[in-house]
């Protein structure tokens, strides 16, 4: 079987000085030989490997007869980010990592094509949804949260006929692939056209909305909402507890990553908000986060950025690609370090992290790390005038805290059944809220959701239908 | 978009205006603020609540043009649009009867601190208020402070009003007359750690409305934190009120300074551009 034939990616060298994208996409051709490489198979494995369920061989069939504008029909039945999806999704460890070829090493670039199905049709989207073949139901449905979750819920309830709202607390739409995920690895352009998609396809979206303070749950209900679905992703940074964590320039990924993406710091002084371009970066973290926030340090032009991560380099939870891209951009990974204090100057400036090498005492088992022990006496000092500190998310608990009834666990997650329903009847919930942590995985929730919340309205339908008689 | 619905000048540089704004008009509770952003290019600034119209809809915030984006926001016009206005957010002010309350208040936080004074007020505390300003000409809402006060003092830097010097030369004196439960205090962060220091020594309970420097407002990422007794907390989410005496004040006072620079180079850039505009016409 021949190799797989992955898009073209652009020099490092040169890309790291800008903000557009790594790949700009296959060309036609190159989508052909890929599309027709899939084999077809009759008990496609790769769909058991999606979160989506998207029929995967069936998208592929039309892209390899050059038919992308049916292929994304296929796509958008169950996905409505498909364009997102494409270029996020950790194909690697889903889909791909199912496909029969994956033993010989030529699995089928899954993710590669979904994006070119997105892309190629992106011009022409707005005649896939048709408007008028929805059959309206009337019924009312609350999405709290503009990101991956509460869209694609939103979505698939919208095409099931249900009149979605969703309310979002800040200024613009789409959670963390609006402010969290950089503009290298998904342009807010791209982001845009699914989110018109949706609009047009009758999703409402009200902005500067929180809801707990603006509204409280309590008012959807009364605005004759039948069910509400929360999907607020998570909130709180994570700092290290360690001594200057709050010294100026030690930021929190979350505030770099809004700064820059949301608030378009890299354009300062054109955009008011500013940010600070340290010229040697420190990011603490291995996930996706710490990546981006290397690789968007490099952009902003620092001299060197150095990524320090407690474990090894393969137990970084970051996926495979994106570690790669960013050392490829020179982010130097400095591994099995933890800091154990930042240093300021006399101003409050952080000018220095202190560091100890730490060791692990065995091996990693499935799903368990390895517990790790400092090493005595290797402390050392890392200079630094930039601090990101990518460690993770507490969820936020303003909604929690400010709506009776609704349960959490100790860590703050809101607890859910099997269907995605909170402890209060017909206020259901997904992605980092209840304790999700990527992209796809909200958007997997999202979509059992809004499965669930179909069931749960007919069920209560038809009980007041009872109850009228 | 949201409409400023009146604009009146109530003192040198200090705008008061009512934004309509239903939703949070309606559920705006003393102590919380907004944030708002003017355009596609401006940033996120936070402003406390000073007074709201539920009948209305009408959101009235009142601010002192010091950076950019009060400068700019003081540029528009009665009937002109802000892009964005959402709250309101952070805690409310615990309102509870504490018996004799002295509110602290600096500049335009006289603004900030009416609601919150009514508030205490109405459910029976005796409210002594002290202002303190750089000079007469900044005194804002003198008649309804003297409607919801049971004493009213006010400190000038000048001599111009009330007792020359700082509002803890007026702590001073009345410590020792008044039997005082409460502290709160409102205003600019060198006055606020000035009272802290005082009332920590005398041991009466104080509570602090902070300003740091906010980005989303909503709890998602941690500009605005503050050490509280030795604890990270968010002032958007937890707060902004807290412990008075268990704040890191040098930390809050150096944070409120990391993006000075870059701050003067957005002001200076947007009066240069008014320049432009006054040279055409």
């Amino acid at each position: 079987m021949s190799q797989n034939i992955r898009m073209l990616e652009r020099e490092p060298k040169i890309r790291k000085h800008d903000f557009e994208q790594i790949s700009f996409g296959y060309s036609k051709e190159e989508m052909l030989i890929e599309a027709r490489r899939c084999l077809q198979c009759k008990k496609p494995m790769c769909c058991v490997g999606c979160p989506v369920e998207v029929d995967i061989p069936k998208f592929i069939k039309f892209l390899s007869d050059d038919k992308p504008q049916e292929a994304i029909k296929i796509l958008r039945e169950n996905n409505s980010l498909p364009a997102v999806c494409g270029r996020v999704c950790p194909q690697e460890t889903q889909c791909e990592k199912f496909c029969i070829l994956y033993k010989q090493n030529a699995s089928i670039c899954i993710g590669n094509l979904e994006r070119y199905a997105a892309d190629s049709t992106s011009k022409i989207h707005n005649s896939f949804f048709n408007i008028s073949s929805i059959k309206k139901n009337g019924l009312k449905i609350a999405v709290v949260g503009s990101g991956p979750a509460g869209l694609t819920c939103g979505g698939d309830l919208l095409r099931m006929g249900y009149d979605v709202t969703i309310y979002e607390s800040l200024h613009d739409s789409g959670g963390v692939l609006r402010y969290g995920i950089p503009e290298f690895r998904l342009p807010k352009k791209i982001l845009d056209i699914e989110i018109n998609i949706l609009k047009k396809s009758g999703m409402k979206i009200n902005l500067n909305t929180f809801i707990g303070r603006t509204k409280t749950i309590r008012d959807l209900f009364n605005e004759g909402y039948k069910s509400i679905f929360i999907a607020v992703g998570a909130g709180l940074p994570i700092f290290p507890n360690i001594p200057g964590e709050n010294l100026n320039h030690v930021y929190s990924a979350s505030e770099f990553l809004v700064r820059i993406n949301l608030m378009h710091a890299y354009d300062f002084p054109i955009y008011d908000t500013p940010v600070y371009k340290g010229k040697n970066v420190v990011v603490i973290g291995g996930g996706n986060t710490a990546m981006d926030s290397a690789r968007t340090s490099i952009r902003l032009g620092a001299k060197t950025v150095k990524l320090i991560y407690r474990r090894t380099e393969d137990e970084m939870p970051s996926r495979k690609e994106e570690k790669k891209h960013a050392k490829e951009e020179g982010v130097e990974f400095i591994v099995l370090t933890s800091p154990v204090r930042f240093i300021g100057d006399v101003k409050r400036f952080v000018k220095a992290v202190e560091c100890v090498k730490m060791e692990s005492n065995g091996h990693s088992n499935f799903g368990v790390k390895n517990s790790l022990k400092k090493i005595d006496g290797s402390n050392h000092i890392i200079e630094t005038d930039m601090v990101i500190l990518a460690l993770g998310l507490h969820p936020n608990p303003v909604l929690s805290s400010l709506t009776n009834n609704l349960n959490i666990d100790t860590r703050g997650y809101l607890i859910v059944d099997n269907n995605y329903m909170t402890s209060i009847p017909g206020i259901f919930a997904g992605g980092d809220i209840v304790g999700g942590s990527t992209v796809i995985e909200a958007i997997g929730m999202g979509k059992k959701a809004a499965k669930a919340i179909v069931e749960y309205i007919k069920k209560t339908n038809r009980y007041m239908q009872k109850t009228k008689f | 978009m949201y409409k400023i619905v009146s604009k009146e000048k109530i003192g040198p540089n200090i705008q008061s205006y009512e934004i309509f704004a239903p939703e949070i008009a309606k559920n705006a509770q003393p102590g919380q603020f907004i944030m708002f952003r003017i355009n596609d290019n401006a940033e996120r600034v936070p402003l406390t609540i000073a007074h709201t119209n539920y009948q209305k809809g009408l959101v009235k915030i009142i601010f002192q043009e010091t950076g950019k984006s009060t400068k700019q926001l003081a540029s528009l016009s009665e009937g002109d649009y802000i892009q964005d206005f959402v709250g309101p957010l952070g805690r409310p002010t615990e309102i509870k009867k504490y018996g004799t309350i002295v509110v602290v208040v600096g500049g335009v936080g006289v603004a900030e601190a009416l609601p919150i004074i009514k508030a205490f007020k109405k459910i029976g505390n005796k409210i002594i208020t002290i202002v303190g300003v750089k000079s007469k000409n900044l005194i804002i809402l003198e008649n309804e402070l003297k409607k919801e006060s049971d004493l009213l003092f006010f400190a000038t830097n000048d001599g111009t009003y009330g007792v020359k010097g700082l509002v803890t030369d007026i702590l001073e004196k009345i410590i020792n007359k008044e039997e005082i439960d409460m502290f709160y205090i409102i205003g600019p962060v060198l006055m606020m750690q000035a009272v802290a220091k005082f009332t920590k020594e005398k041991h009466i309970y104080t509570l602090a409305s902070l300003n740091p420097i906010m980005l989303d407002g909503t709890g998602m990422c941690g500009a605005c934190r503050v050490t509280i007794d030795n604890k990270i907390k968010f002032a958007c989410v937890d707060g902004p009120e807290f412990d008075a005496h268990l704040v890191n004040w040098e930390e809050l006072i150096s944070r409120l300074n990391s993006f000075k620079n870059l701050e003067e180079i957005s002001m200076n850039k947007f009066e240069q551009k008014q320049e432009c505009k006054c040279h055409r016409t």
